[in-house]
């Protein structure tokens, strides 16, 4: 079954299953391979999207469920003014390890950011505990929003 | 640090590469372009390629090929910093590629074989890589002398440039890349005097965090190669068993599945995309002869390594007379027990495969690229020189992928299938199909005279990883991995024994886990140093710094961490600080952990301290973020971390019941960086092995129950019980 769906802007065609999680969409089906698959079952964060400015796990989230609203991976984030501090913060304070969890903990971190500029650290606990870094970078995330907060 | 002392020493490993730097070659260098799998391999003529490691075009364009892994460690900064410092290239323009599977040319020095593991890959090619700059510089310097008909000592080398002061003339690399190229290569370059460093030392940005904030970096998990199909497989549940029977035909019906697959031990289910190669899997009914091992359970595996631990082992050192020893001050008895881990890579374990006749192309992240190509190779059936393998940036390593199963497995399936074919396993088939850090018994007796430690007897049991990972290095009965950081612990004991007892469990199979064998030596000694010190009636800090004179570089980095952890500052009631220090990998590390116990066992975590001396600090900004990560590691492990068995199988399965730490558990983390002349430490596994014991120690602190066991046993420390 075809589905229509709007991806960093640009309206794709896509010929799955209306019960396709968004994740696999992306990645095998349009060759997005920025957002990851770490877990499927919704505890990691590493395939966190925007729908409508709002993190979401595409791993759960399926395609038939989606309709017109707006997904923006990480591909397409660095053209909002949240995201593009996010990753400039995370490269000023040098967050990134192996990376394979950051697109995720930049798309929840700047969902947060967008709705509230500077978060506490309660604010960032709970925006970020969804999202797991095997490689233990936690202590600089909490410095980075803050720093990207301050550049808003 | 001892394993690969240990190692050489005896000469068991290819030596070929052992012996120091030698520049006596000019191979044809072949590359795998970062990002860019598909790119020709053969490199354009008119380069200079006075190794394997640095290329120089004439438009000055500056390669630097990685002989180690990237897996988040920061390895391609680091390896870069010091081939350009040498090099005096314009660092801000190098460009990185990840090397080609090699053992001859990106062989690392302390094992010969291609692998990026044990915090080895600054240690080991320090010099290497350090010579092979300098030797580049040199012949730069001397093609631009003979053109100007100068002195080369007259000439000086900076940021991509020779300069001729005396005549105010200067050329770029790339204008001397030719003419370099066609001079001999120089037997011994002159390296740098460490005060003239320029990069080394200083907190440089990492050439591989850009495109991991936006997306683009290629993972192997990411590989996309044309007419690809997608799979995912399942093996038998049960280590050792094996298919019996597959009714496929629930799973033939869900659109997007193309084929099912099915061999001696696995089924994998192929199809236009992921998803539905997934739910065709889960769609079969599969029947597995489960073998011998369907019964097994963890008691039976910890019944059994706690019965080895009973046995004599095998003497890996003796100083003085432990025996007499013991019998003499107040004796102390203690044993510790540690269990097996999954590495919970973030990306899961993957493979894709592109054979055509006579050929195999892999694309895959690995720590080990001639093992990849080996695997690959054997289950292909042609000659391994037919196998090319495409590495990529590393989404987690931490020992898993020093394992090329998954390259092997999907290799197979290929063989099935008539396209190009990604093999992507499924989160619980990851943890479930891992290669365990072993679980360990440790033995200790250790007598305390006059506030010291006189005698310290020490018995290690557990498996070897070693003798199945690389078997020459398993020797005389002795795993030089599992007794690192026992052997050559720190303190000053006249009288002491450490021995081994290789105890291998049914059921499952070990691997090395980032930490490695001291993990559970620096766990065990450091509990029990901590149990001594209350016997002894000392502080913590203070009795140690009492035995540490023979190790002043930790004596030092304890001294450090004491002072910047508020050491011996009052505390609220059930919150304690607990300290640990370790030699391990070549670096000297303590760290104070500050936590708080609840009523009702819970541990929260409140403030880590560490210091470390890891010698030259080739980039410092990299050595805090490899220590804060690293402590979350064993921090994660010492909390939650517990891999089980029951009816062979094992029982934890995805990120709901193998926890991880997450960010509103984490703790403020400070990282202090002493200044040293030392040559370079090991540094990607010392938070891991420095966490545990420090929280284990401050769980004591706040509580007084002495812990004997991981992860932590929060029934054992809840209010009704302390």
């Amino acid at each position: 079954m075809a589905f229509s769906i709007k991806v960093n802007g640009t309206t794709h065609a896509v010929d799955v299953d209306g019960d396709t999680p968004l994740l696999w969409v992306l990645r095998d089906v349009l060759g997005l391979t920025g957002t990851k698959y770490g877990c499927g079952i919704a505890q990691c964060g590493a395939c966190t999207v925007h729908i409508d400015g709002d993190p979401v796990r595409s791993c759960l989230l399926l395609v038939g469920s989606i309709g017109e609203r707006a997904i923006t991976t990480i591909e397409g984030v660095g053209s909002t003014q949240a995201g593009a501090n996010v990753q400039k913060a995370w490269l000023d304070l040098e967050v990134i390890q192996c990376g394979y969890c950051q697109s995720g903990q930049i798309m929840s971190a700047s969902a947060l950011l967008s709705k509230n500029p500077h978060p506490e650290d309660a604010d960032i606990d709970a925006a970020m505990a969804g999202n797991i870094c095997r490689c233990g970078t936690y202590v600089r995330i909490r410095e980075a929003i803050k720093r990207a907060g301050g550049e808003a | 640090m001892n394993q690969q002392a240990g190692l050489s020493r005896r000469g068991l490993l290819k030596t070929s590469l052992a012996g120091g730097f030698v520049l006596a070659f000019r191979w044809p260098v072949r590359a795998a372009p970062v990002n860019e799998p598909e790119q020709p391999l053969d490199h354009p003529d008119g380069q200079f390629a006075p190794n394997a490691f640095i290329r120089i075009d004439n438009t000055g364009k500056t390669t630097l090929v990685m002989p180690q892994a990237e897996m988040g460690q920061g390895v391609y900064t680091a390896i870069a910093m010091i081939l350009a410092e040498e090099l005096d290239g314009e660092f801000s323009k190098v460009v990185i590629e990840h090397s080609p599977s090699s053992d001859k040319l990106y062989g690392n020095p302390n094992f010969g074989i291609q692998v990026t593991g044990n915090s080895n890959s600054i240690r080991a090619f320090w010099d290497k890589l350090r010579a092979a700059g300098a030797a580049a510089r040199m012949m730069l310097i001397e093609a631009a002398a003979q053109q100007w008909q100068v002195d080369p000592t007259s000439c000086t080398a900076t940021d991509g440039k020779v300069a001729h002061a005396a005549s105010n003339r200067t050329l770029s690399y790339g204008e001397l890349a030719d003419a370099a190229g066609k001079l001999p290569i120089p037997d011994k370059p002159r390296l740098k005097d460490p005060k003239d460093f320029t990069l080394i030392g200083k907190p440089l940005k990492r050439f591989d965090t850009p495109n991991k904030s936006n997306g683009k970096t290629v993972y192997g998990i990411d590989a996309m190669v044309p007419d690809m199909k997608f799979a995912t497989l399942a093996q038998c549940p049960v280590l050792g068993g094996k298919l019996k029977h597959v009714d496929d035909s629930a799973a033939k019906t869900i659109p997007g599945v193309r084929q099912v697959v099915v061999l001696d031990d696995l089924v994998a289910v192929v199809g236009e995309h992921m998803w539905a190669a997934w739910q065709g899997l889960d769609a079969l009914k599969v029947t597995w002869d489960e073998g011998p091992n369907a019964k097994v359970s963890s008691a039976d595996i910890w019944n059994e390594l706690r019965a080895a631990s009973k046995k004599d082992g095998v003497v890996a050192k003796s100083e003085g007379d432990v025996e007499k020893g013991l019998t003499q001050g107040e004796r102390f008895d203690a044993d510790y027990e540690l269990p097996f881990l999954a590495h919970a890579t973030l990306e899961p374990q993957n493979c894709t495969v592109r054979l055509t006749p006579g050929a195999c192309e892999i694309w895959t992240g690995t720590q080990v690229q001639t093992r990849a190509q080996e695997y690959a190779a054997k289950a292909a059936g042609i000659p391994i020189d037919k196998v090319v393998v495409y590495n990529h940036y590393i989404g987690g390593g931490f020992g898993r992928r020093l394992e090329a199963d998954m390259v092997g497995s999907a290799v197979r399936i290929a063989k099935e299938v008539p396209t190009p074919v990604k093999v992507v396993w499924t989160r619980e088939e990851d943890m479930q199909h891992d290669v365990y850090r072993p679980a360990y018994r440790d033995t200790i007796s250790a007598s305390l005279s006059n506030g010291k430690i006189i005698a310290w007897k020490y018995k290690v049991t557990g498996s070897s990883v070693l003798a199945r990972w690389l078997p020459p290095a398993f020797h005389d009965g002795i795993d030089d991995d599992a007794v690192d950081s026992a052997v050559d612990m720190p303190y000053d004991i006249a009288n002491k024994r450490v021995e081994y007892v290789r105890a291998e469990p049914p059921a499952v199979t070990t691997g090395f886990w980032r930490g490695v064998g001291p993990n559970n030596n620096v766990f065990a000694i450091e509990s029990c140093v901590d149990e001594l010190a209350r016997k002894a009636n000392m502080d913590p800090v203070a009795f140690r710094l009492g035995m540490l004179d023979g190790t002043p570089r930790l004596k030092a980095a304890l001294k450090l961490a004491a002072e910047k952890s508020g050491w011996g500052s009052s505390l609220p009631a059930r919150v304690g600080r607990g300290v640990s220090v370790q030699p391990s990998f070549g670096s000297f590390v303590a760290t104070v952990v500050e936590a708080e116990v609840d009523d009702v066992g819970g541990v929260h975590l409140r403030r880590v301290t560490c210091a470390v001396d890891t010698g030259i600090a080739v980039n410092p900004d990299t050595i805090m973020a490899q220590l804060q990560g690293g402590l979350i590691f064993g921090l994660t492990a010492a909390l939650w971390g517990e891999v089980t068995i029951e009816k062979g199988r094992v029982q934890q399965s995805n990120f709901n019941n193998y926890r991880m730490l997450r960010i509103d558990e984490t703790p403020p983390i400070d990282v202090h960086v002493i200044k040293s002349g030392e040559r370079p430490g090991g540094i990607g596994e010392t938070g891991v092995t420095a966490g545990p014991p420090a929280l284990r120690n401050a769980v004591y602190a706040a509580t007084g129950v002495p812990l004997r066991r991981l992860p932590i046993d929060r029934a054992a420390i809840a209010m009704n019980k302390a």
